[in-house]
C-alpha cells in the first residue's frame, strides 16, 4: 500500500509509531501527483517546496518529542482560503497574482497543529458553480471518469483526494460546495454548522451562507479535521461561542434507536433512478444497524433553489464590490477612476460571476429590494423553521447529495438554471445553517460514486459523524479507488 | 418586467459588451422568471431571516493590537507610491 493512498489516522499511526518520516509521506504524495496531476489537474498551485520544509519542520519536531495532530500529514487547501505568501487565487484572473499578506483562521490553525500544504486546488471562480468548469484558468477532470466534472465549487479539492493527490483537503460550502464534490468524487465531507469554524481569510463569497469544512477518504478523518478547525474566533464575530467537543469521540457509537427522517420532497422528478436506489438501500442498511427510518416532510423544499439565488447573489454582490483594482489584484487601466472600475471588472472577472453580480445587484436595486431580497429572507424562515420541526421528530434526516451522478463536461454550462438546479438537495442546509456530511453510498452502472447526505441539529455534527461512521464501517464503498 | 442591463451594469461598476447585454439579459430574465415562484409564498405575518445565528453586536476589548504593516498592505497594490495606494486623477 503506498503512502498517499491512506489517511490522515493510518499515517498518524505509523509516524507515532517511527514507522515512516513526514518526509517519506510528502515523497509519496509528490510522486502521485507527478504521475495523475496531468489527468486530473486538481491544482491551481502546487507548493513542493514549502511541503518539504514543513515535513522537515515535523520530523524534527517529532524527533524532539513533540506531538501534534497533524503533524506531517499534506493536506490540499481550496484556493479560496489565504494562505501567507502563498498565492490565494480564487481560480479568478481578478486575482492570479494575490499573495496574501496574512493567514485565514483555519489554516493558521492547521500550521499550529503541525500540517504539510501540498497546494491550493482549483474551485469555480470565487466559489461559483457546481462542475468547477467556471475556473478562469482550467477544469478539473473526475478522476472516475476523466470526462466528467469533479462537481464544484470545491472540485480541486474532492478531486485530489479522491486521486490520492493528498490526504485530505479543506473546502468551503455555500450551497452544497464541499458535500456535491465528495459526492461525485466518492469521498466524504462535510459542511459544519453555520458558526462552527471561523471564516477569517475565507475570501467572502456569501457570508451568511459560507462555511469551511473538511474533504477526507473516510469519516474518521473528518472528525479529526473538524477537531482541528473548529471554535470561536474574535477575528470572525459570526463565528458562535460555543464548545467544541472532541468529535473524535463520536466515532464508534452505536446508532440503535437513532430516529432518521426520509422527507418525501428529495425522493422527487428528475432524482436518477440509480441514485434513489442507491441511497434508500442506505437507508436500509441504517435500520438494519438499528435506527427507526420515518418519513419526515420539508414542505419549503421546492422553493429552497430561488431563494438561495437571490440571497447568495445579493451578498455576492456587495462582497465583490471590493475587487476594483485599486488595493489589490489585477487592474486594467480607464480613462478615469470609474472606467477604471468598469474595465478592471469587465476584464477580471468570469461570466458566471458577472452574472451573479448583475442579479445580486438587481435584487438589491431601488424598487425591487422588498420583491426580492426581502421576499426571500422570509421565505429562509420557512426553511430554517421546515428543519426545526422535523428535528423534533427525528435525529438525523437522510437525503441524496446530488440528483445525479456526474455529468459530462460542457453538459449544463449553456443553461445557468439547469447549473443551479445541480445543488436542489444541498442548498436548503446551507439555507437553515444546520450541519451536513455526505459520505459514498454506491455507484452508478457507470462506476460513478452516489453520495448519501445526512442532516443534523444545529452544533450537533456528533450525532452526523456517529451515523455516518457507523454506515461507512457496513459498507465498503469508501474504500474503493478510481483507476488511474 | 423588462430589465436594464445597462443600469444593473453601471451600478455593479461592470462594463459589459453588446454581446453580453443581449446574453445576460436573456438569461437573467429566464432565472428572475424561474424566482417569481417564490411569490405563490404567503409571507406577509413571517420575519426575514438575515442571519441563522442569534448573535449581535460582538464587540472587543478597545486596546491596540498588531495589524497588517503598511509595506505587507501596500505590497499587492497595481499601483502604489511611498504610503500610498495610487488611483487616476479624481479631481479636475
Amino acid at each position: 500500500m503506498e503512502l498517499h493512498s491512506l489517511g490522515i489516522a493510518e499515517l498518524r499511526r505509523m509516524l507515532d509509531k517511527g514507522e515512516i518520516t513526514a518526509k517519506d509521506v510528502v515523497s509519496s504524495v509528490c510522486s502521485r501527483i507527478d504521475a495523475v496531476e496531468e489527468k486530473i489537474k486538481a491544482y491551481v498551485t502546487i507548493t513542493r517546496e514549502e511541503a518539504f520544509a514543513m515535513a522537515e519542520e515535523a520530523d524534527r519536531e517529532r524527533a524532539g518529542g513533540v506531538k501534534k495532530a497533524l503533524s506531517g500529514i499534506p493536506l490540499a487547501i481550496k484556493d479560496n482560503m489565504c494562505t501567507r505568501g502563498v498565492p490565494t487565487t480564487c481560480s479568478s484572473k481578478i486575482l492570479k497574482n494575490f499573495v496574501p499578506p496574512y493567514e485565514s483562521t483555519v489554516t493558521a490553525k492547521l500550521k499550529e497543529r503541525g500540517y504539510v500544504l501540498s497546494g491550493k486546488t482549483n474551485l469555480d471562480e470565487f466559489a461559483m458553480g457546481s462542475s468547477t468548469e467556471n475556473s478562469g484558468f482550467h477544469t478539473t477532470n473526475n478522476p472516475w471518469d476523466t470526462e466528467r466534472i469533479p462537481g464544484g465549487s470545491s472540485g480541486g479539492s474532492a478531486a485530489a483526494v479522491a486521486a490520492d493527490e493528498c490526504i485530505a483537503a479543506l473546502g468551503s460550502d455555500t450551497g452544497g460546495s464541499i458535500r456535491q464534490p465528495a459526492a461525485l468524487c466518492g469521498v466524504v465531507g462535510m459542511k459544519p454548522t453555520y458558526g462552527r469554524v471561523s471564516r477569517y481569510g475565507l475570501v467572502a463569497f456569501a457570508s451568511s451562507l459560507d462555511q469551511i469544512g473538511p474533504i477526507t477518504k473516510n469519516v474518521t478523518d473528518c472528525a479529526i479535521l473538524l477537531n482541528a478547525i473548529s471554535g470561536r474566533d474574535l477575528r470572525d464575530c459570526t463565528s458562535a461561542p460555543v464548545e467544541v467537543p472532541d468529535f473524535t469521540a463520536a466515532i464508534g457509537k452505536e446508532i440503535k434507536g437513532m430516529k432518521i427522517g426520509v422527507p418525501k420532497e428529495y425522493f422527487i422528478e428528475g432524482l436518477d433512478p440509480a441514485v434513489e436506489r442507491a441511497v434508500r438501500e442506505a437507508i436500509g442498511k441504517l435500520e438494519s444497524l438499528g435506527a427507526t427510518a420515518v418519513d419526515v416532510s420539508l414542505p419549503h423544499t421546492g422553493y429552497a433553489v430561488a431563494t438561495y439565488y437571490v440571497l447568495a447573489t445579493s451578498e455576492a454582490s456587495s462582497n465583490l464590490a471590493r475587487y476594483d483594482g485599486v488595493k489589490y489584484g489585477f487592474r486594467a487601466e480607464g480613462k478615469d477612476l470609474v472606467d477604471t472600475y468598469m474595465k478592471t471588472r469587465a476584464a477580471g472577472f468570469g461570466p458566471e460571476v458577472k452574472r451573479r453580480i448583475m442579479l445580486g445587484t438587481y435584487a438589491l436595486s431601488s424598487g425591487y429590494y422588498d420583491a426580492y431580497y426581502k421576499k426571500a429572507q422570509q421565505v429562509r424562515t420557512l426553511i430554517k423553521d421546515d428543519f426545526e420541526k422535523a428535528f423534533r421528530e427525528v435525529d438525523v434526516i437522510v437525503t441524496p447529495t446530488s440528483p445525479t451522478a456526474a455529468f459530462r463536461r460542457g453538459e449544463k454550462t449553456d443553461d445557468p438554471l439547469q447549473m443551479y438546479l445541480a445543488d436542489i438537495f444541498t442548498i436548503s442546509v446551507n439555507l437553515a445553517g444546520v450541519p451536513g456530511i455526505s459520505v459514498p453510498c454506491g455507484f452508478t452502472a457507470e462506476g460513478l460514486p452516489v453520495g448519501l447526505q445526512l442532516i443534523g441539529r444545529h452544533f450537533d455534527e456528533e450525532t452526523l459523524l456517529t451515523a455516518a461512521f457507523a454506515y461507512e464501517q457496513s459498507t465498503d464503498w469508501h474504500a474503493r479507488k478510481p483507476a488511474l | 418586467m423588462k430589465i436594464s442591463i445597462d443600469h444593473i451594469a453601471s451600478l455593479a461598476r461592470l462594463s459589459v459588451s453588446e454581446e453580453e447585454k443581449s446574453l445576460f439579459g436573456a438569461q437573467l430574465e429566464s432565472i428572475l422568471s424561474y424566482m417569481d415562484k417564490l411569490n405563490e409564498l404567503d409571507t406577509s405575518a413571517v420575519d426575514p431571516t438575515s442571519h441563522v445565528l442569534e448573535i449581535s453586536n460582538v464587540t472587543r476589548e478597545d486596546v491596540t493590537a498588531q495589524s497588517l504593516d503598511r509595506e505587507d498592505a501596500l505590497a499587492n497594490a497595481p499601483d502604489k507610491t511611498e504610503k500610498f495606494y495610487r488611483v487616476p486623477k479624481i479631481i479636475e
